[in-house]
């Protein structure tokens, strides 16, 4: 028997987690080969990938794909810009975290997919509505999450580059900043996770392109395989993505796994 | 006498916590450190030695009285009190030599002098070989050597020490107590010392500062007049296990008086 907390080694790991994806794909496969699911509700496996192959080399669905992926990053990216700075002065400065903290607290809480119709009220279904949505979507969370990790850093650590000497500026930029940057850094990761939600939503309504609008498409005509393939899509570019920004903050933050 | 450092009857008062009674952690307290002075302040646990040393440092305000140094009345921290922590306070990001440069960077020595003063003062500590390394990959004493030089690498008026080996274990705190007497010998820095060990109170001091159980307050200041350099039979030496005797049974008293508050 394991006991708590004790590591499994490195090929372990990835037998274990290799073989939940085979059993899931084995349950996937049985339910519907032996026709206890009809078709019409859930496509086999091979039927998937069979419609997937037809979406990637006669309706260009790899278009549809990237056109996700930038809106994803593009209004990632804008909200990230604008929320790291401000979450790190908001988790910093004390008054201006009692500004701005209970509306931010406020705003998080509003659904990001039911402003999709405001927002194609205000800017049309062009790209910046996309954007605004994501954008929405991942904010609030980022500027909160943030500014609560800042805020907890340890106080002995800015009391020591004090007594060195720090000006508050530097202890910003020279405590607060580097010693939160990995806490940045998954919360980027984790919040990423959740932007792939609202595009998906974003996309459902008052779209011509995108993941989401072909799978809202695909609903019309009863294509669940093409339906599935669409979602699968989305878990291996999130898995992917995920991979990524971990062998990132490996590389960028040796010192905390050392 | 002229003090370099003057604690000029400093209290401290915590407010009360949740409906309890405030903590008077420090009563009015008077001490003066001349220049070169190494002092150590010896106490039980809780009777504000940690809160007094803060107020030096400028970490804490005083409730009454104030803080000279120079002559100038401490506001708050800064580079002319040196400080090495009771807990490990190495920044986690940076390795061992950036660590040490930490200060000097913060006052925009140039990159060369820099890398001068830090190699200096790591020889000095015993970790040359270590630079490179991050604070995660270090044993508790070698962290504490490294604190110790980056306070030192800083070149401060004053050095505040927080019960720096606390948590190591006897061998490795006689080695690091004539390590950091055999710099103070060398460079006679003027140096605040806080223990609850006796023998390391006398071994390192050029004056013993006996303090209080809560609220804490100087009850004793003896000169310790052991000749330099020091050297660790210095221990089982005649004028050490007098003032070691006399020493244990002004704490034992404080220790009594906690004991039975409780
Ligand atoms: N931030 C604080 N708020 C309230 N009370 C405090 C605070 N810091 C310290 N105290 C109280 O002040 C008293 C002195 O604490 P201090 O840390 O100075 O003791 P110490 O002599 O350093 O003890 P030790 O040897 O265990 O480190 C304690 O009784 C503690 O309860
Ligand atoms: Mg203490």
């Amino acid at each position: 028997m394991p006991r708590p907390l004790e590591p499994v080694s490195q090929g372990t790991r990835l037998l274990l987690g290799t073989a939940f994806f085979v059993l899931f794909v084995a349950a996937w496969a049985w339910a519907t080969f032996g026709g206890y699911v009809s078709r019409t509700f859930l496509a086999d496996p091979l039927t998937m990938l069979q419609d997937g192959w037809v979406l990637l080399t006669r309706f260009e669905f790899h278009i549809d794909i990237a056109v996700t992926v930038w809106r994803v990053v593009g209004g990632f990216v804008l909200a990230a810009l604008l929320a790291v700075p401000l979450g790190i002065v908001m988790g910093a400065y004390k008054s201006v975290e009692a500004f701005v903290e209970p509306f931010v607290s406020f705003a998080r809480y509003l659904p990001a997919s039911a402003f999709v119709p405001l927002l194609i009220l205000w800017a049309g279904i062009g790209e910046t509505q996309k954007l605004l949505v994501i954008f929405i979507g991942s904010f609030f969370q980022l500027v909160l999450m943030i500014a609560v990790a800042v805020g907890q850093t340890r106080r002995d650590l800015v009391e020591a580059a004090y007594t060195l000497g720090a000006s508050d500026m530097s202890v910003v930029r020279r405590v607060l900043v580097p010693a939160n940057a990995p806490e940045i850094a998954e919360i980027l990761r984790l919040v990423l996770g959740w932007a792939w939600t609202y595009v998906i939503v974003a996309e459902f309504i008052g779209s011509s392109s995108g993941i989401g609008h072909m799978i809202i498409e695909s609903q019309a005509l009863l294509a669940t395989g093409q339906i599935i393939f669409g979602i699968i899509v989305i878990g291996l570019i999130g898995l992917i993505s995920d991979f990524a920004f971990k062998a990132l903050n490996r590389t960028l933050f040796p010192w905390r796994l050392a | 006498m002229i003090h370099k450092l003057l604690i000029d009857s400093v209290s401290r008062v915590f407010p009360a916590v949740r409906g309890g009674v405030p903590v008077q952690a420090v009563e009015p307290t008077t001490l003066g450190v001349a220049q070169n002075d190494f002092i150590t302040i010896l106490g039980p646990s809780g009777c504000g030695k940690s809160t007094l040393l803060r107020i030096v440092a400028g970490l804490d305000r005083p409730s009454g009285g104030r803080v000279l140094l120079d002559g100038r009345e401490v506001r708050g921290p800064g580079a002319d009190r040196g400080m090495v922590f009771q807990s490990y306070t190495l920044f986690p990001w940076l390795t061992v030599s950036q660590n040490v440069a930490y200060g000097l960077r913060e006052r925009g020595v140039p990159e060369g002098r820099r890398r001068e003063i830090v190699a200096a003062y790591l020889e000095r500590v015993g970790l040359r070989d270590f630079a490179n390394h991050f604070p995660k990959q270090l044993s508790g004493g070698m962290q504490q050597r490294t604190a110790i030089a980056r306070a030192l690498a800083n070149d401060p008026q004053i050095l505040l020490l927080d019960e720096p080996f606390g948590a190591l274990d006897n061998q490795t705190r006689a080695l690091m107590q004539e390590l950091l007497l055999g710099i103070w010998e060398r460079e006679r820095k003027t140096v605040l010392f806080v223990t609850h060990d006796i023998e390391e109170a006398i071994f390192m001091a050029s004056r013993v500062v006996v303090m209080s159980a809560r609220p804490g307050r100087i009850k004793a200041d003896l000169p310790v007049d052991l000749p330099h350099p020091r050297h660790y039979t210095m221990k089982t030496s005649p004028d050490f296990v007098a003032l070691k005797a006399r020493l244990t049974e002004e704490i034992r008293a404080e220790a009594m008086k906690v004991a039975q508050a409780h």
